[in-house]
């Protein structure tokens, strides 16, 4: 279904995540997480930004377990951790988090 | 459940098919297994760690950066084969530098490919569980 962001029309695939990742501006964030009925904070944009870094350089999107972990070295250990990602990203931190960050779903991801 | 030995064999140049791009989705959806994966590249497939790569001009995503995450998926050991590199006139230098970092050793960086001849890895290969060829 598409969704609108900043009077533009956006087209997604059948599981939410946008057609094209060049679509991408924070105001998708914004818009998914209203229809999920979900507050963005400063931590959830701090994973966003760091997915889009993530894919930047390398193509992907990670595995949560990849992310995990690299939250962990990037961000600190209280953060690499699945309680602190699923605390913040409940239908889970690979899925939703990248679909906000407007990459595709995670590859391993199962 | 056992660990078993995978060996993804990747024998072709990237773009031209897409079999270098489709092993290397296997092999990251894989790694969520647990298994003891290894990676090697013969024949053209050397192509696919080549430095440098655009693909500008074919309309297609250049998925090389792609290999610099494997590390990442502990996917940690990376056979080249010495004589595939050699009969294209390519060393080891025109190829992307691959690390994987080491947790337990305060993420030390470990150099991830392994130049091999052709002989040493027929030998890695006997000592495989489950081939896959790409």
């Amino acid at each position: 279904m598409p969704i609108e962001v900043d009077g533009k029309v956006l087209e997604t695939d059948e599981e939410g995540y946008l057609a094209n990742i060049n679509d991408w501006v924070p105001g998708v964030a914004d818009v998914m997480s209203k229809e999920d009925d979900l507050e963005l904070t400063d931590e959830h944009w701090d994973i966003i930004n760091f997915l889009r870094e993530y894919y930047e350089e390398y193509q992907i999107a990670p595995a949560v377990r990849v992310l995990t972990k690299a939250v962990g070295k990037k961000l600190g250990k209280d953060k690499g951790n699945s309680k602190y990602l699923y605390g913040l990203f409940p239908y889970g931190p690979g899925k939703q988090a990248c679909r906000y960050a407007g990459l595709p779903k995670p590859t391993g991801c199962v | 459940m056992t660990t078993k030995k995978f060996m993804y064999v990747n024998r072709r140049a990237p773009y031209g098919t897409i079999y270098a791009w489709e092993a290397l989705e296997v092999v990251l959806i894989g790694a969520a297994f647990e298994q003891d994966v290894s990676m090697a590249f013969v024949d053209d497939g050397v192509f696919q760690l080549l430095k440098g790569q655009d693909t500008s001009g074919i309309d297609m995503k250049n998925f090389s950066p792609t290999y610099s995450a494997l590390g990442d998926y502990e996917v940690t050991k990376i056979y080249v084969e010495k004589e595939s590199l050699e009969e294209r006139g390519l060393t080891l230098d025109d190829l992307q530098h691959l690390v994987w970092e080491d947790e337990d050793e305060d993420w030390a960086e470990k150099d991830s490919i392994r130049l091999v001849s052709r002989a040493e890895l027929a030998e890695v290969f006997a000592g495989q569980d489950v081939m896959f060829n790409f």
